[in-house]
């Protein structure tokens, strides 16, 4: 492929099974042998350090225990009631820093067990069969609704659905799933498997899907609030922090997640273009979902850049090495200043070293080096989008650091109205934590509707 | 330098290992291979009169246990189907091709004087060095009144074993049934009637598990099942027991015992040789591993008596039995608490639920808010549980806490039939 001086975007840099090969399953399942050798290493603790460390407090070696005695189902079961999306956080949590973190088995042989593909291996067959194993209460004759489609929003309507009420499940985009559908790395989630997955959820019935319906455009809060006798707010984050600085509207200069997004809804990798020098900023888990995407989309070279050290990177160690071991080029303590071009082109990028002062602050070096790119992928972190739930030029209800504020139950400061999600902003921004904020908010929801009156 | 040279009643082996009656023993071809492999003896694949019996397909069920397989064997094929004349050819050909090693031919015919008077001479002839009477097969033959149904019944047991030292002057091992209630009573009766050893265990009568699809027990044949003679590591501690019982029952003392049971390495069979075992017999572990086991078995005892200082085998058999004796002679002043290594404890709570739920609430869980198990010593009764259940070898041990009294239940306050202490 020729190589262009400047501005070099081009697609099918691979052939096509290399790159059918690049973005296949990333941790392939265990078979039955494998995932019987698995469950036999685990030491079935009491009061589980795997379990505590699971943001959905999952019973780890109970479900691990069904496996081991052929109980698929029964192990199934125990995840799912749980975590609604006890499938995808299978392949997405960093287990690394959660249950297997902290498996008593690292202690000694510095090798957990593998928590997360045994968890794969007892749900993958519940989706492939469409087995149901949850049955619907009986209709309660609340109506809900559920704003924005993602893992919170999802995981709250299902708990709604299972509890007897009818969930209208409203999302602004035009597939449901969020960050399942468009913000993980294609690798992790192959095959289709987020829309598998909620169809599954969804056969439960009693939720109504309504997609292309943007909040505080198509409906409002008041309409919603009217219409239902609750409303769950799962908006995420809509805006991506921008640089700040001179150059960023240059073609080639763009977010991070619209190329991961992207490239999640291309139906041929083949055709997306990818530039042959990526630079990517930033140091969260996007930044490096983008990075590696990047390089398995054929870049020749990909250059990370983070203003700290790797240990404060967001992005898990265990990310960060399998960047590396990808041929990601990260450099650490380094900031960008300028994006330059040249023939109205995306030509160089220039960084300042950064380092801490006295005070461990933050600080300017002085030093700078710039890296020739065709593409430069932001990925500085998100922002919430009040707009949806501002009317008349103010917030209808209180936000609290940009996000919405909301109690113990999830009850944001407008009666009637839930919010869960990175749109509220909890203890980490990983998908199980939103899963566990829509699972609270449901049942909060539900306290909250059958003791009031009927309808 | 260790001398692993077995002497067993009137037998005389390179070393203790011996395999026992079994498939692996059942045709010359087999036989070879052992002694290539080192093998000190076989006991030959229970012989019959002809006509040969038949045996169905499948023949073994298994237990496996957290994924080790064949923790425990259940087999239910009867003695050796191949014509007596073949087998006596080849006991005499291998037998000569290894004069040094042991030959012990397994028998088993109908319990009538005549069947034994006929057999008997026919092995002799072959040049074997012993007899071993199996009285101890659970299935199958026992339906026709031979195996364990004779070895159930001491006095057909003292019948027999008489029969048998009548017409032949070969040493006659009488191999006994697990299969009853006192394993005393059978070796008492053997040696009555003039068997120069006994061996045991033979397999134990079981079930080895259900099909739950086919609603028939394991091993199927056309879909129905038998039960079948268990035997492997699973057996090896009640194997354990009744060997010591006879090494230590007054009328048995000293007899020579070949033991028998789930041994599967060296470790195994120097317990059975402390607990009063002249030779041992291994099947299972031969069968799941082959022959080549016998390296590491010889090569291990061998440096493990080295490091003891037995220089013979003689000097480490019957070591543990004078310290097998009864519970009422326990010292119940013995008192043992436990302690948990924190630096080596993984923190997997095992011991604290084991303890909380099942025993006595002696093993906290919790320290400062933190996880962190400790032993309450005031409520440790030095059971062990904590210390089998822990994962991590070494992490809980036993401490010794008494004052190294000493006192038993044949003279505790509680025993309403204690003796009276002498009183000044």
């Amino acid at each position: 492929m020729a190589r262009k001086e400047l501005g070099d975007l081009a697609a099918a840099r691979l052939a096509p099974e290399v790159l059918a090969r690049n973005f296949d399953d990333v941790a392939p399942p265990l078979d039955e042998r494998q995932a019987l050798i698995a469950a036999n290493r685990c030491y079935y603790c009491y009061d589980a350090p795997c379990t505590t460390a699971c943001p959905t407090g999952i019973d780890i070696p109970s479900f691990i225990r069904s496996i081991a005695t052929g109980n698929l189902k029964g192990a199934a079961t125990t995840i799912l009631s749980a975590n609604t999306f006890g499938g995808s956080c299978a392949r997405v949590c960093p287990t690394e820093i959660l249950c297997e973190g902290v498996c008593v088995r690292n202690t000694a042989e510095s090798q957990p067990v593998q928590i997360g593909a045994l968890q794969r291996h007892a749900t993958d067959w519940v989706y492939e069969s469409g087995t149901q194993l949850f049955e619907r209460g009986e209709p309660s004759g609340f109506k809900v609704a559920v704003v924005g489609a993602g893992p919170a929003g999802i995981a709250c309507a299902h708990r709604l659905a299972r509890a007897g009420h009818a969930v209208t499940l409203f999302d602004a985009k035009p597939k449901i799933g969020g960050l399942n559908e468009y913000g993980i790395a294609a690798y992790k989630l192959p095959g289709d498997f987020a829309q598998k997955e909620i169809d599954w959820l969804l056969s439960i019935g009693g939720i109504t899907v309504q997609t292309g319906t943007k909040l505080g455009e198509q409906i409002t809060l008041a309409q919603l609030r009217e219409q239902f006798d609750a409303v769950f707010l799962g908006l995420g984050l809509a805006d991506v922090n921008a640089l700040g600085l001179e150059g960023e509207s240059l073609p080639g200069v763009r977010n991070a997640v619209d190329f991961i997004a992207e490239l999640r809804q291309s139906d041929d990798l083949g055709k997306l273009p990818v530039g042959r020098r990526v630079v990517v900023i930033g140091g969260g888990n996007t930044a490096i979902d983008a990075a590696i995407q990047s390089k398995r989309l054929g870049a020749e070279s990909v250059t990370l850049v983070y203003r700290r050290g790797p240990e404060t990177m967001s992005a898990t160690s265990h990310e960060q090495e399998f960047a590396k071991t990808e041929g990601v080029n990260i450099i650490h303590w380094a900031a960008p200043r300028r994006l330059i071009e040249r023939d109205g082109l995306l030509a160089t990028i220039e960084f300042e070293y950064t380092q801490l002062d006295a005070n461990g602050k933050l600080a300017n070096s002085g030093d700078t080096f710039t890296l020739q790119a065709d593409v430069v992928l932001k990925a500085i972190g998100q922002a919430f989008v009040p707009d949806p739930v501002r009317e008349g030029g103010k917030e209808l209800l209180q936000l609290s650091n940009g996000r919405i504020k909301v109690d113990e139950d999830f009850a944001t400061s407008l009666p009637g109205v839930w919010a869960g999600g990175d749109c509220v902003g909890g203890k980490t921004d990983l998908t199980v934590q939103a899963v566990d904020d829509g699972q609270r908010a449901a049942a909060a929801i539900d306290r909250a509707l059958r003791k009031g009156n009927a309808p | 330098m260790t001398d692993l040279t077995c002497r067993f009643a009137g037998i005389t082996s390179p070393n203790p290992f011996w395999l026992a009656s079994a498939p692996p023993t059942d045709k010359a071809y087999n036989v070879n291979r052992a002694f290539e492999a080192g093998w000190g003896g076989v006991v030959w694949k229970t012989l019959g009169l002809d006509p040969p019996v038949v045996n169905v397909s499948s023949r073994y069920g298994a237990v496996a246990y957290n994924g080790q397989r064949m923790a425990g064997l259940n087999n239910i094929e009867l003695i050796t189907d191949r014509p007596l004349a073949v087998n006596l050819a080849e006991i005499r050909q291998v037998k000569r091709d290894w004069p040094d090693r042991a030959m012990i031919v397994s028998l088993m015919v109908p319990c009538d004087e005549e069947s034994w008077k006929s057999i008997l001479p026919q092995v002799e002839d072959t040049g074997a060095d012993a007899v071993e009477l199996n009285f101890g097969c659970p299935h199958g033959m026992s339906e026709r009144g031979m195996g364990s149904a004779v070895g159930q019944v001491p006095e057909y047991v003292e019948m027999v074993a008489h029969w048998v030292k009548k017409h032949s002057r070969l040493p006659c091992i009488v191999k006994l049934t697990p299969n009853i209630t006192d394993i005393r009573a059978s070796a008492r009766a053997a040696f009555r009637g003039g068997a120069d050893a006994v061996s045991l265990i033979n397999t134990i009568n079981s079930i080895v598990g259900v099909d739950l699809d086919l609603m028939a027990p394991l091993p199927t044949v056309d879909g129905k099942g038998t039960h079948g003679g268990y035997c492997g590591p699973a057996v090896k501690p009640i194997a354990l027991n009744m060997v010591a019982e006879i090494a230590r029952d007054k009328e048995t003392y000293r007899k020579p015992i070949s033991g028998i049971g789930g041994i599967a390495t060296w470790r195994d069979a120097a317990e059975f040789l402390a607990l009063g075992a002249g030779s041992v017999q291994v099947c299972t572990a031969a069968m799941h591993y082959g022959f080549r086991i016998v390296d590491d078995m010889i090569s291990g005892l061998r440096h493990f008596m080295e490091q003891k200082g037995y220089t013979k085998l003689e000097d480490l058999v019957g070591q543990a039995v004078p310290n097998v004796t009864d519970w009422q002679f326990l010292n119940m002043g013995y008192d043992i608490k436990a302690r948990i290594d924190q630096d080596k404890c993984i923190k997997c709570g095992l011991c604290h639920i084991a303890c909380e739920d099942t025993s006595h609430q002696a093993i906290l869980k919790t320290k400062d808010g933190q996880r962190h198990f400790e032993v309450v010593d005031s409520e440790c009764v030095g059971c062990n549980l904590c210390m089998h259940v822990c994962p991590v070898d070494g992490c809980i041990t036993m401490e010794r806490v008494d004052n190294g009294e000493y006192h038993n239940w044949t003279t505790h306050p509680n025993n309403p039939m204690r003796k009276r202490t002498e009183t000044a």
